[in-house]
């Protein structure tokens, strides 16, 4: 009789963890239901596509810092290196690479453009990786810093200005810049084919490289890491320099659909990323969080902005409402934790 | 014994103490006596602590009752201890070294009311007064920063005065300190018992305890063992009282055989940042299927000394691991990589991977050796963990299950497994039975004999006398750093180690 009712109150639990963990897919269902009930064509095609475009911004820098957050760090300087990457973007475009003593200007193809961009990003993540490993700065100032450095550079690069007009000339030879934005593959945006090849990529990584494993270790107890023979040190690097690489691609993506590239482009854009990152799942005290996490994360956050806009919500009861969510999200997220945790020592006691 | 039960100031009668799983106390009955210095040990496990966090107020006892001067007293928390004139030095020491020490020691009563500013001239001044009565000439405006840390012992004891102390317990007051400090201490310990204060020493250095000890009393496996006067006893007395009488029991077999060196250091020596010699010029070797001891007290170096083997920390002297030699540069990676393989002594704090799967907890060491391209080949990855779950008998549910979910003793087999898994050809662990139950030891012991069987040399450490008898061919004894003892297990006996233990000052 006790056993029995010890099964029952088992399974119960396990039922009700199952639901936990799929909460934010939950989640993404009941808002995409309310949105579809509420507003008018919420599901045509077109603005479903024009939504995941919006979202595909978000999602890069979210998969970006991904890891960085498993590892129990922080990037703050993403939306920054964003702006930045755009405007390097820009000025390549629309001003080339000038040699001065020469007074020649060379105009590199989009082919040289966007690879030069994505390795600056990767080389600012490296940068901040370097200074939180060697000095030993917490993630969170040294990243506050760089954001600061990178986002006066940005500005420093165009005075403040906007790069217009970034078509390109094709008697230089560098159009084709405003595909990456605007282009279609298959009958889909080119932004969107990206998003899912990079959740694709940084999955994989999660999941099938010893790297991956690497950053779940550190983020659960670095030292233990370290005595296990992980290159701690070597793997933040590389997690930061992922997020650069990352923000540099949302840089250009979002240069391209504009045409144009601002210096403040990406302001607080860190934030909503972090939001993705932890509605996904994903644990600020490392350790814990998964890749289709925060591509949901992403997706709730996108189409929760996007819905309320149509539906004629205020963008002030829009801050509240994404405010509220997330705080209910990391709430239950420790729900989830302690019953997980609860229902693993359960089945230990069945062994044991 | 009767005659001076008048003297007794404290007695805790009949204390058990129940945790899940274990009795840490059963039925124990103990005296301090007034104004003596009252020395308790035993072996890790016996009570001791715990016996101490139920008279300072920490934990309150399943059964049994206080009797402070005959009277009946309910002791609540610490707080309610120190109004009964009850004060504990831990161990580790609590000081604030951003403040100074006068701050410290008036650190939640500070002398002040209502909005008026902290009287720090009247704090100042007891402070001077309860340093002279330490014989100390310390400034009370000093910061504990810029203080040695015999000094800091001291202002820790001088916290528990200025709270007016009839019982004072020092845990372990030595074990940083300088031999120059140690005296130091002995002539404070014994003005205060001159002034009418209570002393509870404890102390795992039997030497010191026969110098500054007048009663002593042993507790085993959470059990009263006895009560003596220090003066009518010797230390082989207290050994005997300590381990009992019973034969240790023996996990080896008789023919034992061994292969070539695989491990030779040569004068390893580790001096830290604060030039404290940590590790003095320590030489051994290992053979291949050889099980080694290192036997030491707390802060010996043995913790220390296996951390220069992995890399941790930049050292002088040299190893050589199975014939070749390992530069001190090279990473921890490199050195698991070459055949070395740990199991760090805090498991919370530098083994488990606490939320991750038992799988992902077991193969973290050895990615490397299961990969298919780059990626991990799940299929062996998995194979090789079944197997090791299965030879290891780790009770595990799944090998999805997190970690902290498993018991100590499984989740100790599980980091024992991780750095099996490497295929190392030493394996080095760093008190391998800590926080387990008495069953698993017997497992972990049982699986370093199989694994020696199989041609690995292990070195292990371990403060635990009957452990170290029971499952080392040899026994090298660290004490201050140095070693101080190299012994064929057979050809050694408890008193003999502990005599060694102490011999490093």
């Amino acid at each position: 009789m006790n056993l029995k009712n010890n099964n029952n109150v088992f399974r119960s639990g396990n039922l009700g963890l199952i639901l936990l963990k799929m909460r934010t897919f939950i989640a993404l269902f009941i808002i995409l239901g309310f949105f579809s009930l509420t507003v008018d064509g919420f599901l045509a095609p077109t603005s479903l596509i024009i939504m995941i475009k919006h979202i595909s911004i978000n999602a890069f820098l979210a998969l970006g810092i991904t890891f960085v957050i498993i590892t129990a760090g922080i990037d703050l300087s993403i939306g920054a290196t964003l702006g930045f990457c755009g405007m390097v973007a820009g000025y390549l475009i629309s001003h080339g690479l000038v040699i001065e003593p020469l007074g020649i200007a060379i105009f590199p193809s989009v082919w040289v453009v966007v690879p030069v961009v994505v390795i600056i990003g990767g080389i600012i993540g490296a940068i901040n990786g370097f200074i939180i490993t060697r000095y030993k700065v917490a993630p969170f100032i040294c990243t506050l810093g760089t954001m600061y450095i990178i986002r006066g550079a940005a500005m420093l690069l165009s005075g403040g200005e906007t790069f217009p007009g970034l078509q390109g000339n094709p008697e230089l030879g560098n159009t084709g810049f405003d595909a990456i934005g605007s282009g279609y593959l298959f009958g889909l945006p080119i932004a969107i084919w990206l998003m899912f090849i990079m959740a694709g990529v940084i999955a994989y990584i999660a999941k099938k490289l010893p790297f991956g494993r690497h950053v779940y270790a550190i983020g659960d107890n670095e030292k233990a890491a370290e005595l296990s023979g992980i290159k701690v040190n070597h793997v933040k690097v590389w997690v930061y320099t992922i997020a650069g690489i990352c923000a540099a691609i949302a840089g250009i993506v979002v240069t391209s659909q504009l045409v144009a590239s601002h210096p403040a482009t990406g302001t607080a854009f860190e934030m909503n990323a972090i939001a993705a990152v932890v509605l996904g799942g994903t644990s600020l005290a490392g350790g814990r969080g998964t890749v289709t996490g925060t591509l949901i994360g992403a997706f709730v956050i996108g189409i929760l902005a996007d819905g309320l806009v149509m539906m004629g919500v205020s963008e002030f009861w829009q801050m509240v409402i994404k405010g509220v969510v997330i705080i209910i999200a990391v709430i239950i997220d420790q729900m989830q934790n302690k019953m997980q945790y609860k229902a693993a020592i359960g089945s230990q006691k069945a062994v044991c | 014994m009767s005659s001076s039960d008048e003297n007794v100031i404290l007695r805790a009668e009949d204390i058990c103490m129940v945790f899940p799983g274990t009795k840490a106390l059963d039925h124990v009955t103990y005296k301090v006596y007034q104004g003596a210095v009252n020395v308790i040990i035993g072996e890790n496990g016996a009570g001791k602590s715990t016996l101490m966090k139920i008279i300072s107020g920490v934990q309150s006892p399943t059964e049994g009752q206080l009797y402070l001067k005959g009277e009946k007293v309910y002791i609540t928390g610490p707080r309610s201890a120190a109004q009964h004139g009850i004060g504990m030095v831990h161990q580790e020491l609590n000081l604030s070294e951003n403040l100074t020490v006068a701050e410290n020691l008036f650190l939640g009563r500070e002398q002040q009311k209502g909005f008026l500013p902290i009287d720090e001239r009247h704090q100042n001044a007891i402070a001077k007064q309860t340093m002279a009565r330490l014989k100390q000439n310390i400034e009370p405006t000093e910061l504990v920063a810029n203080l040695k840390v015999g000094q800091k012992q001291l202002v820790e004891i001088a916290k528990s005065l200025i709270a007016d102390v009839d019982i004072l317990i020092l845990d372990e007051p030595t074990s940083a300190l300088s031999k120059k400090e140690v005296q130091i201490l002995f002539e404070v310990i014994n003005d205060l018992t001159q002034q009418g204060v209570s002393i509870v020493y404890i102390s795992h250095r039997l030497e010191e305890l026969m110098a500054i000890g007048q009663y002593i009393t042993i507790l085993r496996d959470g059990k009263f063992q006895s009560e003596a006067m220090v003066k009518d006893i010797d230390v082989a007395w207290i050994v005997r009282e300590m381990l009992g009488s019973e034969p240790v029991t023996n996990f080896l077999t008789a023919d034992r055989s061994f292969g070539e060196v695989v491990l030779q250091a040569n004068h390893i020596t580790l001096v830290n940042e604060a030039e404290v010699t940590l590790v003095d010029n320590v030489s051994f070797s290992l053979r291949a299927g050889e099980i080694v001891g290192i036997y030491g007290l707390m802060g010996a170096g043995r913790t220390e000394l296996f951390e220069c083997l992995l890399g941790k920390v930049s050292f002088s002297g040299e190893f050589t691991l199975d014939k070749q030699k390992v530069n001190t540069r090279m990473s921890t990676s490199e050195r698991i990589k070459m055949g070395l393989g740990l199991v760090p002594e805090d498991r919370k704090q530098s083994g488990i991977f606490p939320i991750s799967s038992v799988s992902n907890n077991l193969s973290m060491s050895s990615l490397w050796k299961r990969l298919k391209g780059l990626a991990i080949n799940e299929v062996v990855e998995k194979e090789a963990i079944t197997k090791t779950i299965d030879e290891l008998s780790i009770k595990v549910s799944s090998p999805q299950v997190e970690i902290q979910a498993l018991s100590g003793g499984n989740q100790q087999k599980v980091v024992i497994g991780r750095a099996l898994l490497t295929e190392p050809k030493v394996l080095l662990l760093d008190e391998p039975t800590r926080g387990i139950d008495i069953g698993a030891k017997g497992d972990v012991f049982e699986m370093m004999v199989k694994l020696s069987e199989q041609g690995i040399g292990i070195l292990f450490s371990t403060s635990d006398l009957k452990e170290i008898m029971a499952v080392s061919d040899r026994i090298l004894v660290m004490s201050n750093g140095k070693l101080t003892a190299d012994l064929m297990r057979d050809e050694t006996n408890e008193s003999q180690l502990v005599h060694a233990s102490a011999q490093g000052f």
